[in-house]
């Protein structure tokens, strides 16, 4: 079993929804990442997303774009990031990481050595946002092999037909786009999230995660009512410009932010259990 | 190069060129292109569809226009018999009005009621905002920051147009960032708005589809040139950037294997400098902007700054049809310097009276080198894709002179 599958299976059991924070490797400085993801994972997260810094970030919003240009200009580069993952896994050899990135950098490094290196770091998925599951074949078989799991997107516009297709290709979890737009855009939509949620049920038995649009403690609760696991990116992501030259503030504010969730999620599983029951 | 290729099978169903093209953009966007496909291969077969878009081209665009015979440049180089496509003489002075014509016919077809588009040197910009004034659309056109200094006229024509320009800071403020920021747009108002790409770049459809509604440039010259001298030109020779006005040019004469094409990129400083806009000649295949096609990158996949003094060259990909095209050896590409570009531009204006874009300047300086190689009895065909007005602050500056 995945490393992934048995944290969704725990968080199952437990009866909570996993909250899985993105953060940008390398923002503001590449030294700061590790001790983020641990700091996050002490914080609540049941997996940490490690966005890949890239040059022309399209589907991010400005402060994800932002956080990208600044591990741009500290050079971090994809094979730094898997070094990262591979300090990471020094400490903690039981919190899922994923990268979130796009494919050009993958794909210059070379598939076949990504599978390789990021095998031997200890890395669980890999979501690029720009690789659709018609384009994926060759991605998806060498990954497969290296036990990684590749991570896609479902978004509102997608339709029934490709939901279906989308959902046999994926392994881990399937990714909801709750909105359509960039990330870190306006906020969600709870009440027509779990129709749609159950419409994705229908075609896979993979835990749904929901991101794009979740920013407080409020958000992150309403979400986790419905959803298996709450991705929140913007919200913390933003807190390093809040921190400007000082990486242990922004990653006791990350952290803060991160654990209000956290207890707000709990919360609100809590009652919602006990609502029902 | 296989005698037999089929080149109406290009691209396949996918919007795959060999290895090239395809489709890589975010799930929301997928539902949309699929929509435009439809559309497109729709209309494309439709009569009435295309009646409309032909008296568009004529009444409104100005075609056919001239395949004019360079006799005097074409003497002084002592060679081949130069003919320049006037695409310069279109309405809005570029080829770029072809395909904008024909897209926003589209979007009117398929509801939409806002247009937003990507621009470099502005050209397209002014083409997509003149469409878009004609048929009473909103319009909001990106264009990189330090594009809208070097291109301030264009972006004046822009708002006169009633379009809403946008100055886009992020990245390194040029066409690739535009690009961008037109996607990000189009992903967030995806239900009301049609995304009109100006090159033959993007995801599928798009290379097909501006490719389709440029080559009414190479179907005229076909025409033109047999009518002027009874036999197919030997060469054809466009500049290539995103490479609109080249593919629009050279498609219609793939399957004429005499005809040989040559593309010729911004060398900018020099290719050995690392400040050139020539993915073809000094890149490498990836992924960028929904396509695989040779782009610009480092070691680590990143896309890098690239330099042109034509802001209409200054892009690190290049349409996957001409990555392609140059893989199976159909087409060859080249790069010319700026220098070598401005000299280009002089010559044509002292010679034959017409002020070429600084674009097209590539184009004329290849041929400055390529006619006197040739005989007299053989012919080249150049794409003028554009006028030079917007570029003469540009050539001012750059030579000391204060308009």
């Amino acid at each position: 079993m995945s490393r992934i599958q048995q944290r969704f299976e725990q968080c199952r059991g437990a009866g909570r929804a996993a909250l899985v924070p993105y953060i940008t490797a390398g923002d503001p400085e590449p030294g700061a990442t590790v001790d983020l993801m641990h700091a996050l994972v002490d914080a609540g997260a049941d997996l940490v997303e490690l966005g890949v810094p890239f040059s022309d970030p399209m589907a991010d919003g400005p402060v994800i774009q932002r956080a990208h240009e600044r591990a741009l200009q500290h050079g971090t580069g994809l094979r730094d990031v898997l070094e990262m993952v591979r300090q990471f896994r020094e400490r903690d050899a039981d919190t899922p990481v994923v990268l979130m990135g796009y494919l050009n950098p993958v794909e210059r490094m070379g598939f076949e050595a990504f599978a390789e290196a990021a095998a031997a770091a200890g890395l669980d998925g890999l979501l690029t946002v720009d690789l659709p599951p018609e384009e994926c074949d060759e991605v998806t078989g060498l990954l497969d092999r290296a036990g990684i799991d590749p991570i896609f997107l479902v978004a509102p516009t997608t339709s029934s037909e490709r939901i279906g297709h989308l959902a046999r290709a994926a392994r881990g979890f399937v990714y909801y786009v709750s909105l359509k737009g960039v990330t870190g855009s306006q906020s969600l939509d709870p009440s027509a999230l779990n129709e749609r949620l159950d419409a994705i049920r229908q075609y896979t038995d993979l835990p749904l995660g929901v991101g794009f649009g979740i920013r407080d403690a409020e958000s992150a609760a309403a979400v986790a009512r419905v959803a298996d696991a709450v991705v929140v990116g913007s919200a913390l992501v933003s807190l390093a410009e809040a921190h400007p030259g000082d990486s242990a503030g922004f990653i006791r504010a990350a952290a803060d932010k991160l654990g209000e969730m956290r207890r707000a999620m709990d919360a609100a599983r809590s009652t919602s259990a006990a609502g029902s029951v | 190069m296989s005698e037999a290729i089929d080149w109406g099978a290009f691209p396949d169903a996918r919007g795959h060129f060999g290895v090239y093209g395809g489709r890589f953009v975010s799930e929301t966007l997928m539902g949309a292109l699929d929509e435009l496909q439809d559309v497109y291969e729709r209309y494309m077969k439709d009569p009435a569809f295309l009646a409309e878009l032909d008296r568009d081209l004529r009444q409104f665009v100005g075609r056919p226009n001239p395949l004019y015979h360079a006799e005097r440049l074409s003497r002084e180089l002592g060679g081949a018999q130069i003919y320049l496509k006037r695409e310069d003489l279109n309405h809005t002075g570029a080829h770029k009005v072809n395909n904008t014509i024909g897209q926003a016919l589209l979007a009117r077809h398929l509801g939409k009621k806002r247009i937003i588009a990507e621009t470099g040197a502005g050209q397209h910009g002014v083409a997509t905002a003149t469409v878009a004034a004609r048929l009473g659309l909103e319009c909001v056109i990106y264009m990189g920051e330090e594009d809208t200094r070097r291109q301030a006229p264009n972006v004046y024509r822009m708002r006169l147009l009633g379009a809403e320009v946008v100055p886009v800071t992020s990245g390194t403020r040029t066409l690739k960032d535009a690009l961008n920021e037109a996607m990000r747009d189009w992903v967030t108002n995806v239900d009301d708005t049609f995304y009109i790409i100006g090159t033959v770049a993007g995801p599928h459809p798009y290379p097909a589809m501006v490719r389709d509604f440029q080559a009414v440039i190479g179907r005229e010259a076909r025409e033109q040139h047999v009518e002027a001298t009874g036999r197919l030109p030997d060469t054809l020779v466009a500049c290539v950037g995103g490479g609109s006005n080249a593919i629009g040019l050279f498609h219609p004469f793939l399957a004429d294997e005499s005809v040989e094409m040559v593309g010729v990129e911004a060398g900018g400083e020099g290719v050995d400098t690392g400040r050139h806009s020539a993915p073809l000649g000094a890149g490498r295949p990836g992924v960028l902007h929904g396509n695989r096609t040779y782009l610009m990158e480092d070691d680590n996949g990143q896309i890098i700054g690239t330099h042109s003094i034509s802001a209409g060259l200054d892009y690190p990909g290049v349409g996957p049809e001409h990555a392609w095209l140059k893989d199976i050896g159909r087409a060859s590409y080249v790069s010319v310097t700026d220098d070598q570009a401005l000299a280009g531009f002089h010559r044509l204006t002292r010679t034959e009276g017409i002020i070429p874009a600084l674009e097209t300047s590539h184009a004329i300086a290849h041929v400055l080198e390529l006619a006197p190689t040739m005989r007299p009895d053989q012919s080249i065909i150049v794409n003028l894709s554009g006028r030079g007005d917007k570029d003469l602050a540009t050539v001012a500056d750059r030579e000391g002179i204060t308009l």
